[in-house]
């Protein structure tokens, strides 16, 4: 379980780290190092050369305006839990950061890193998925945007192809007369989620249910968004049945099972969870509604 | 005892150590050593076609590849059968390295040595083995079906056939009012020591010796068979234990075929040599336990008297068989438990699979029997709808029975006869401790919760301190310090306090002058090991009866200084000194000194005991005849037979009828292990007991699939419980002294882990009204069970509020 040889980059500024990726195709970025030394020690990766960004100025920035909240690549799960602006403009983002493993590894996983690894069962790729987030990506030939559904290709699957950082990831401020909440179920506190689930409520202006929202984590092979609406649409909070959402749910999902649970068990948390989250986000919608 | 610590709460001595990094653990020996890395199979089973290292060679830093060609003289043999028994009629064993077919994934095919481990994994990775794959066998059922054999010449797998019976369970059977039979199984896990194996060996050229230290829980018998391996001669090598980071059992099996190949490279390059297993080596490597299948049945009457008990099991023991069969000899006699069985009958199959290799791991075949005891108990009481606790009462072995003789033979070769206990003693606490009674109203509070909730119990007695034998050596310095010795090794228990908490009290020295080593074969060369928790029964009376006869010669001495009569002599604080008589005292360092006639004074305190200092008899040698030099004793402690600790456990789960999680809210723990020494260590064995007992019942288990790979070969998979997982755990004691042994103790290491499963198995029918047939259970499986149509409904299951 020692990493194969690999080269050492520890670059300060973008352009440095651009060059060192344009340089070696089989150069790879680290930030906080939580899934890929693992990877590296079981020699299941090994690449020429680790970039490391930790020392490049300008990443640990958490921005929150009206519009969203912008997280740069150096920024900790734990920096992010810890934000209060952030989780005004956006409360999806303490909730599911809360679930992140340990203490130990949020103090030093990244946020953006674990959305560049694109790994189902991480919550935050679900996040972005649920928030119409995007990411920004730097290349030698300048900056662009990449909204969640052209970035997320496969299981560790980025459509992000040569040398290019993401720098950061911008998450929409939650809509007015909205409301979240976030779930999951592990087998251990902490552990990857066997199933978990983001939820957004949004009411009209007679606070009866105009759009529910919901991502899944550790359930299909990349994030995705479903459209729970029609279960509930029209109904006063007090008076949806959320357990026909999450009936409709179970049948949008398309889970694999493995050795720690099956497919048909995750599909019965998906209408689990989502009947409990909904019930909790409708009861904030509500509430942001009544401000 | 006039130094009162045996039975006190004395803090751990090595913990400071311990807990700061101060501790000397083997990766922490030998930092310049080479590194030995090990290309292992990849296939169940395999016959080994071509081993091609051409591309390794060019790895800077190579130092050297052997492969099983490279092997020769014993090393070239298959490693020993270290517990021979006549049922045993088809051992097989591994090579150090593999000879021609390999028989489970991570079996070690090459081994590289290189400048360090990176390089060493490096070079590894580019020596290209071949196979031709051959039929796989996994799980005891495919082993038991035999369509395909491990080894080629035992074609029904079966490496034993182990069979005990105390009468003819035929005709008790069909005189018995009722009968029932049952099937169940229980999952394999594993000892997963936070410190894995690892080995460092020195080969002083000069000196023709070899030093050895292993993180092992056996360093004299590793001293044998490297000796006997490598031809050497026992005085040339010495092996020695470090701070071991836990064991659990793992590392009592030996010779490891690192522990060999290590000390062969280091003899053939004439370099120091290391290799720490990694952790994934760890998983398919070492050793696992505990898969069984059990096939019950139970005579009993309409009391629920238990008349006749009819077992066969068959017992998963992997690819070879190393460790004999003593886990299926420990299920077959410690299933019994604490209850009179009138007749009893067990036959346990041991039988090859494709796998890791199956020994003892804490625990060691007991959580299996109780698991098939104890739920034979829950059956019965569901069949006649009584009281699960009200079954198990009338079953009890009485206080009045002992010594109860269960006419069977235990791993010791010894009789099955407990020495001594309170079986209703510890369930009367349990049911106050738990709330037993209480039930209903806890389930309604549940209830009101949206939760299912049960409990369950669990009854065991446990064979602890098994011979052959243990020693110890107490010898008091010059400086007042007393140095103490045995020969089993410590992985962690608190040995350093306990051991120091006995000789402190049997000599009458303060505790601070006491200075404890074990497991080192250059203090202590005659040892068994640690494992049957026997440290504290076997090496505690050892030092106990040293000390005994440290304080005899150090009483004749003082008595002859200050011209007493040595039965008014008593020692205190380390002052020999006359009964009621104040100043007439002669501290137990000078007594030390005197004890060594000496010609030349190397210090003032040695100038007392030379030749001019004081007067002496003419007529007598200076070391009498039949006398030795010094203030140190020697002794051993040999028991007739083993010492039988008991207990008993009860859970409360918790289960979420919409996500079927299962959360243990309550866990108590009646637990009589004779006298205590130290009650806080007994606490926290029984503590991370529970806690592995939870892991086995809920979270582990060693997910293979059908070619015989480990899934879940890390802990990211692997699930043992975190600290959150672990329920608070109450505990109350209980102490019957054994009459075996002068201390009057039992052992207390592995209790904690033998009811978990057959507990957390009933609390969780009670809470489901599902008949649990299979362990571990995780919350996909028993979503799996409620919605079976033909899952068997328990009595319970009218209450439960389960749905149908």
């Amino acid at each position: 379980m020692k990493p194969a040889p690999f080269r050492y980059a520890d670059p300060r500024s973008l352009d440095e780290a651009l060059d060192v990726l344009s340089a070696e195709a089989g150069a790879k970025v680290l930030a906080g190092g939580q899934s890929l030394l693992p990877l590296l020690a079981m020699r299941l990766a090994a690449p020429s050369t680790l970039v490391d960004l930790n020392r490049v100025p300008g990443l640990d920035a958490v921005e929150a305006t009206g519009d969203g909240v912008r997280v740069g690549a150096l920024v900790r799960h734990a920096h992010l839990l810890r934000d209060t602006a952030a989780a005004r403009v956006q409360p999806l983002l303490a909730r599911a950061t809360a679930n992140v493993a340990h203490p130990a590894i949020r103090n030093r996983g990244t946020t953006v890193g674990s959305i560049a690894h694109a790994d189902p069962s991480g919550e935050m790729t679900s996040v972005l998925a649920l928030t119409d987030g995007s990411v920004t990506v730097a290349t030698p030939g300048g900056r662009e945007t990449v909204g969640w559904r052209d970035l997320f290709v496969g299981p560790l699957e980025t459509s992000l192809s040569g040398p290019s950082v993401v720098v950061d990831a911008f998450f929409p401020a939650l809509a007015e007369r909205s409301g979240t909440a976030f779930a999951e179920i592990s087998r251990r506190k902490g552990d990857y989620a066997v199933c978990g689930a983001g939820v957004v409520v949004t009411l009209d202006g007679d606070r009866r249910v105009a759009a529910v929202r919901a991502s899944y984590i550790s359930v299909g092979l990349v994030p995705e968004v479903h459209d729970l609406t029609e279960a509930v649409a029209g109904k006063p909070v007090d008076g949806a049945d959320w357990a026909a959402a999450g009936a409709l749910a179970r049948t949008l999902v398309d889970p694999d099972g493995d050795i720690h649970a099956s497919a048909d068990y995750r599909r019965l948390l998906v209408g689990v969870l989502t009947e409990r989250t909904l019930a909790e986000a409708a009861a904030e919608a509500l509430e942001r509604t009544a401000a | 005892m006039t130094t009162k610590l045996f039975g006190e709460p004395v803090r751990r001595r090595e913990d400071a150590r311990l807990i700061t990094g101060k501790g000397r653990y083997l990766d922490d020996i030998g930092a310049n050593a080479l590194a030995a890395a090990f290309v292992r199979s990849p296939h169940a089973h395999a016959r080994i076609t071509g081993i091609d290292a051409e591309a390794a060679l060019d790895v800077e830093g190579l130092v050297a590849i052997y492969t099983y060609e490279d092997l020769t003289g014993p090393m070239a043999e298959p490693l020993p059968v270290l517990i021979p028994h006549p049922q045993l009629h088809a051992p097989r064993t591994g090579y150090p390295l593999a000879n021609g077919v390999v028989h489970h994934v991570g079996e070690p095919v090459v081994m590289v040595v290189a400048t360090d481990r990176y390089v060493a994994e490096d070079a590894a990775e580019r020596i290209v083995v071949t196979y031709e794959e051959l039929p796989v066998v996994v799980g005891v059922d495919a082993a038991r079906e035999a369509r395909a054999a491990v080894h080629d010449d035992v074609p029904d797998n079966v490496a034993a056939r182990h069979h005990q019976e105390t009468g003819d369970v035929e005709a008790a059977l069909a005189a018995a009012p009722h009968t029932l039979s049952f099937t169940q199984y229980i999952e394999r896990s594993a000892c997963m020591p936070l410190e894995g194996k690892g080995v460092h060996a020195r080969w002083d050229a000069d000196d023709a010796s070899l030093r050895v230290y292993s993180s092992t829980q056996a360093s004299t018998s590793v001293r044998a068979a490297i000796a006997a391996k490598l031809e050497l001669s026992l005085d040339r090598v010495e092996v020695i234990a470090p701070d071991v980071g836990g064991g659990f059992g793992v590392k009592i099996v030996h010779p490891w075929p690192e522990e060999l190949l290590v000390p062969m490279a280091a003899i053939r390059l004439g370099r120091e040599v290391k290799w720490a297993e990694d952790r994934r080596e760890h998983f398919i490597g070492s050793a696992h336990e505990r898969q069984q299948r059990q096939e019950i049945t139970v005579g009993y009457d309409d009391d629920g008297r238990v008349t006749a008990l009819d077992v066969h099991v068959w017992h998963d023991n992997g690819a070879y068989t190393p460790y004999g069969i003593i886990v299926p000899i420990v299920t077959a006699t410690q299933l019994v438990g604490p209850y009179a069985l009138p007749v009893y009958r067990v036959v346990v199959e041991s039988v090859y699979t494709n796998t890791v290799i199956v020994t003892p791991y804490r625990g060691a075949g007991r959580p299996q029997g109780c698991y098939a005891m104890e739920r034979t108990m829950d059956r019965i009481a569901d069949a006649l709808g009584l009281d699960r606790a009200e079954v198990r009462r009338r079953n009890l072995i009485t206080p009045d029975q002992f010594p109860y003789d269960h006419r069977l033979t235990f791993q010791d070769g010894r009789p099955v006869i407990y020495d001594s206990g309170d079986y209703p003693g510890l369930l009367d606490k349990l049911v106050a401790l738990v709330g037993w009674d209480e039930a209903e109203a806890l389930r309604a509070d549940a209830r009101a919760r949206g939760k299912l909730l049960g409990v369950g119990m669990a009854l065991y007695v446990e064979g602890t301190g098994p011979g052959p034998y243990e020693g110890g050596h107490v010898q008091v310095l010059g400086s007042g310090k007393v140095l103490v010795s045995t020969g089993l090794t410590s992985q962690g228990q608190g040995h350093e306090t306990v051991f120091a908490q006995i000789v402190a009290s049997e000599l009458g020295v303060p505790i601070d002058d006491v200075e404890v080593h074990t497991g080192d074969t250059r203090r202590f060369a005659y040892a068994v090991g640690t494992f049957a928790s026997r440290a504290a029964v076997m090496s505690g009376n050892a030092v106990a009866l040293a000390a005994r006869g440290v304080r005899e010669k150090a009483i004749r001495i003082a008595a002859e200084v200050l011209e007493a009569n040595p039965e008014d002599l008593e020692i205190d604080e380390g002052l020999v000194q006359v009964k009621g008589t104040p100043g007439a005292s002669i501290p137990l360092r000078t007594v030390a000194v005197l004890s060594n006639p000496l010609r030349y004074a190397f210090d003032e305190a040695a100038k007392q005991a030379t030749q001019f200092a004081r007067a002496g008899s003419d007529d007598k040698p200076p070391v009498a005849p039949g006398d030795a030099p010094g203030l140190e004793h020697r002794d051993y402690y040999s028991p007739i037979r083993s010492t039988f600790a008991s207990g008993a456990h009860a859970a409360v789960v918790e289960i979420d009828p919409q996500t079927w999680e299962i959360d243990v809210v309550r866990y108590a723990v009646v637990h009589d292990c004779g006298n205590v020494v130290n009650p806080m260590i007994v606490e926290g064995q029984v503590h991370g007991g529970v806690a592995q007992g939870v892991g086995g019942a809920l979270y582990e288990r060693m997910a293979y699939d059908g070619d015989g790979q480990l899934q879940n070969a890390s802990f990211m998979d692997f699930l043992m419980p975190y600290a959150s997982e672990v329920p608070d755990i109450v505990i109350d004691h209980q102490e019957t002294p054994s009459p075996l042994n002068p201390l009057g103790i039992k052992g207390a290491g592995e209790a904690g882990v033998i009811p978990g499963t057959a507990a957390i198995a009933s609390a969780i029918e009670d809470a489901t009204g599902r008949r649990i047939t299979s362990m571990p259970i995780s919350p996909t499986e028993l979503y799996d069970l409620m919605r079976d149509e033909t899952a068997e409904r328990t009595a319970a299951s009218e209450r439960t509020g389960a749905p149908a």
